[in-house]
């Protein structure tokens, strides 16, 4: 049986601070301690101590790839699953470079739903047919190709 | 032909050698087939979307040379197109075509 993870108790000050880094990562402790109205020391502290227990997991840099004339195309993969492989399945996705993001979900059916991406429609089509379609438990796969995005971001924390 | 031959284009295919039928890019229909056998059972049942797509893209005969290793049928699936068969029309030539060989095949291997 799986255990159920223990939540990490932060208080308004780490909330705070956490908030301040998704907003902009790159702030100084300084910055981020006169905005807060405490010592940068204390930014630092904490700060040192959420990554030792992993509640911040790592600091990222988002390029836009467009902008240096990266051509790709993403895409949206629902894979259709034998139950008692669908774990597998969404192991096996997770592996790949190809891959950015799996999920889990369950309506009628379980679906492992992927975001993919690929220099172009063939190569999208070939990790499909040749990386995916032939894991076992696979039943199906339906894929929508993005032709435009409005809107990213990652669920931004709330000042407490 | 020699037997081996025969045999190898006959042989069972691992799950990455096996043709997967799609509908378009992306869209797997959850058919595929693992041995030239089971080819011929698919053509006869699979969307002919699926047919269609394949066959415009040049899958099948692909699949044919470089994984059946079977250069003639292949051959004769690319010899199709001057007909630009679609619909039940390129499931019924495709049929003729992959059966033929098929039992062809079949019958040198057992000869």
């Amino acid at each position: 049986m799986k255990l159920k993870k223990q939540a990490i108790s932060l208080d308004s000050l780490d909330w705070n601070i956490l908030q301040a880094l998704q907003e902009n990562a790159k702030q100084t402790y300084t910055e981020i301690g006169r905005r807060l109205g405490v010592a940068h020391s204390t930014v630092y502290d904490r700060i040192r101590k959420m990554e030792e227990k992993g509640v911040i997991q790592k600091y990222t840099t988002v390029v836009d790839l467009e902008k240096v004339g990266v051509k790709y195309i993403t895409a949206v993969m629902t894979v259709f699953t034998d139950p008692k492989e669908s774990e597998n399945v969404a192991k096996k996705l997770s592996e790949s470079k190809e891959v950015l993001e799996v999920s889990t979900s369950l309506s009628e059916e379980l679906l492992i739903i992927a975001k993919v991406v690929a220099k172009d429609q063939d190569k999208l089509h070939s990790f499909i047919a040749q990386k995916v379609a032939p894991l076992p438990g696979v039943l199906r796969i339906r894929t929508s190709i993005i032709t435009r995005k409005y809107k990213e971001e990652k669920f931004l924390i709330e000042r407490k | 032909m020699t037997a081996s031959s025969v045999a190898r284009i006959l042989r069972k295919l691992s799950r990455e050698n096996a043709f997967y039928f799609f509908t378009s890019i992306g869209n797997y229909t959850g058919e595929n087939a693992s041995s030239l056998e089971e080819f011929v059972k698919k053509i006869g049942e699979v969307n002919a979307k699926s047919l269609e797509f394949h066959f415009y893209r040049g899958d099948f005969e692909k699949w044919a040379a470089e994984v059946l290793e079977d250069g003639e049928l292949a051959e004769e699936i690319e010899n199709l197109k001057n007909l630009k068969p679609v619909g039940d029309a390129l499931r019924g030539q495709l049929y003729l075509v992959v059966s033929k060989r098929f039992e062809n095949l079949k019958s040198e291997f057992r000869g």
